[in-house]
């Protein structure tokens, strides 16, 4: 039966379900139990499975290298990073052993780790409490890199992403934990690697994911154009096809993204519809992002983050291009 | 209120065999003739591969290779506490370790080859790959020894690593989390008094190793690292608290005799002196005599052994150089994911095609 949640309820209720439905599901992170996650994203699970929900030192690093060892004995780490830039602090031992534990053992060892973590601006949090590092993250072989954008989509990628044989970073957007309620069926899983088309149209196509797809929508409901939206929901793996194919069609793109803009997303995207769309091309693809500084303090962060008005003025430029 | 020291610490050390091949038989370890020989045979096979593996990397076989000499006792005897089923997690110097746990000569040889064969587990368990970061690993260790307990299986982790990689956080992350965790982990740490050239005065001001495990709140102990009765005695203790959860780190005391790896001229951070002093602590020589003064060896017996250690490490170079021969390149995208990405089966296509292209002239 299906339940109208919000997203921040949506991951709760994933998790819930997949500690019930399997052993090895082990939920850990700073302050994930007693008090259930600084977004109260894990509330209550330490009562219903004392043993496998874990409050864990402050330690990211920690939290990370020992979903390794967690792993190798046939566990399922679900780890919280509290913020996504704290992640810098375990990096190293995502890059170093996560994504490649598999390839360097020839698969005899594996890491099936999902991390979960809020990204992204939009809540006039402290600084470092609103990156979102997805090129880096993309960037390692060996990652899967998620984005759900609605409670629906939460709980249909994050099951995936934790029933996955490889490790998952699973972000999501903070801004949308709470900003709205939507039915979320009790079985739902949505393969990873697979994009989604949000809107049909004929004139323009527009990529955006997490909170981005939000603001896009918003965005696009003034602009008298037919305008088709994608959400990729994953950038690793990218669903390049169902990006191309609906460039064919419009002619036109604009990836929007809130992480700078230099060796961003938006970047790989182009390349690719340039690689096998580059002929159907009748504008250049748009960026609108965030620049290429620190993400600013809260009085700066709106005139940062991408907003509808730049968004259409994106979807204008590559429609007037010639 | 009165000031009051509120908690006090030592640091036990361990010495079973001393340098001057004095005993105290009170503390050497219950082991059969067979398993002191056993113990003597793995030292012997770590050094022999090590010589070899210099050799071999001379004459451009192998890659960078990093040489245990001088450790074996470290090594062998803390590896010789292991059940079957514990997990090994060592850093990139633990050839002696590997051996001593079942791993085959051979498989260390691929992975100085360049082979991620070397890498690969058989069967899936028992030691993870060498960790090439400094320091990252000893939180592998913890993983796996809390993923144990959670199992209810009392299998535990031991993990090895240097003097320079107590400067980590990642260490004192392990060290910590093991403590909150129970997790059933031994942390050895080899002190073989230098991070590549720097010396271990340089790396801490602490007077041993062995007591940053007392911030944690789990034991540390000190033992002679070259003296392998004494490491085994030690280790065997720490793996059965291991066992009931209580991590326990060993600091053993010891000297790297070699280079840190093949690519480091250690002349220019040390005197001959100082490893000609060393040399005559050497932890084969001085278990050698004590087996000779107990006639647990003879010539004889020692021939033996030297004769199978050549004849096996023969035939692993042999394999190993073989295998190198047969590797398929392709194999680079076959282990990244389970389920290979479309992208990167992309990839993988026009790069058979390539090969194929280039063969086809």
């Amino acid at each position: 039966m299906a339940e109208r949640l919000r997203m921040v309820e949506a991951v709760r209720d994933t998790l819930d379900a997949e500690l019930a439905r399997d052993d090895s599901v082990v939920v850990y992170g700073e302050d994930v139990g007693r008090v259930g996650g600084v977004f109260r994203a894990t509330q209550g699970l330490i009562n219903d499975y004392p043993d496998r929900v874990f409050d864990t030192p402050v330690a990211e690093a920690g939290i990370i290298g020992t979903g390794v060892g967690l792993a190798a004995t046939g566990m399922k780490p679900v780890a919280e990073i509290q913020f996504q830039s704290f992640l810098y602090q375990g990096f190293h031992q995502l890059a170093q052993h996560v994504a490649r534990i598999r390839s360097r053992s020839r698969g005899t060892i594996t890491c099936p780790m999902t991390i979960r973590m809020p990204y992204g601006g939009g809540i006039h949090a402290l600084e470092l409490h609103s990156e979102s590092y997805e090129a880096g993250f993309s960037h390692l072989p060996g990652l899967q890199v998620v984005f759900p954008s609605s409670p629906a989509e939460t709980k249909g990628l994050l099951t995936s992403a934790i029933r996955d044989p490889d490790p998952v970073i699973f972000m999501e957007p903070t801004r949308l934990y709470r900003s709205f309620r939507e039915e979320v069926p009790d079985q739902h899983k949505i393969p990873l690697g697979e994009a989604r088309v949000v809107e049909f149209g004929d004139d323009v196509t527009v990529v955006a994911w997490g909170s981005m797809l939000r603001k896009t929508l918003d965005a696009v409901n003034d602009v008298e154009a037919s305008v088709e939206v994608i959400d990729p929901r994953t950038l690793y793996p990218l669903d390049t096809q169902t990006i191309v194919e609906s460039v064919k069609k419009t002619g036109r793109c604009v990836v929007v993204h809130e992480a700078p803009k230099t060796a961003g997303m938006g970047g790989e995207i182009t390349a690719r519809i340039n690689e096998e769309a580059f002929l159907y091309l009748e504008a250049p693809v748009e960026r609108v992002t965030g620049y290429d500084v620190p993400v600013p303090l809260f009085a700066r962060e709106d005139d940062y983050l991408p907003d509808e008005d730049r968004i259409r003025n994106g979807i204008s430029r590559a429609l007037e291009f010639g | 209120m009165p000031q009051e020291d509120v908690a006090q610490f030592t640091v036990r050390s361990v010495q079973v065999l001393a340098e001057d091949e004095t005993v105290d038989d009170e503390l050497v370890p219950e082991l059969t003739d067979d398993q002191l020989l056993d113990l003597y045979e793995q030292m012997k096979r770590s050094r022999r591969l090590d010589e070899r593996g210099i050799a071999l990397q001379r004459r451009g076989e192998l890659g960078t290779y990093a040489p245990a000499i001088g450790q074996e006792a470290a090594q062998v005897g803390s590896a010789y506490a292991l059940a079957d089923d514990d997990w090994l997690v060592p850093s990139f110097r633990e050839q002696a370790a590997l051996l001593t746990h079942g791993t085959d000569p051979e498989q260390i040889l691929q992975y100085a080859m360049g082979m991620e064969e070397g890498a690969e587990i058989p069967g899936g368990k028992g030691a993870l790959p060498p960790a090439i970061p400094v320091g990252s690993q000893p939180l592998h260790a913890v993983g796996i020894g809390w993923g144990e307990a959670l199992q209810d299986r009392d299998t535990i982790a031991i993990t090895y690593f240097g003097d320079g990689a107590t400067s980590e956080g990642d260490v004192y992350e392990a060290f910590n989390f093991a403590g909150v965790s129970d997790s059933q982990t031994v942390f050895i740490c080899q002190n073989n008094r230098y991070a590549i050239s720097t010396g271990v005065e340089k790396q801490t001001k602490a007077k041993t190793l062995a007591q940053k495990a007392i911030a944690a709140g789990i034991e540390g102990v000190q033992v002679d690292g070259n003296d392998v009765l004494g490491v085994y005695r030690v280790a065997r203790e720490a793996v059965e608290k291991a066992r009931n959860g209580n991590p326990v780190l060993i600091e053993a005391l010891t000297y790297r005799r070699s280079m840190h790896t093949t690519s480091d001229d250690p002349t220019a951070y040390r005197g001959h002196e100082e490893e000609a002093e060393w040399e005559l602590r050497d932890p084969i020589l001085r278990f050698q005599v004590f087996l000779e003064n107990r006639e647990i060896l003879d010539e004889e017996t020692e021939g033996t052994i030297d004769e199978r250690i050549e004849s096996e490490l023969a035939d692993a170079i042999d394999q190993a150089n073989k295998e190198r021969q047969a590797i398929d390149p392709a194999d680079m995208f076959r282990f990244v994911y389970d389920d290979m990405p479309s992208e990167l089966e992309q990839q993988s296509d026009a790069f058979e095609e390539g090969v194929e292209g280039d063969t086809d002239g």
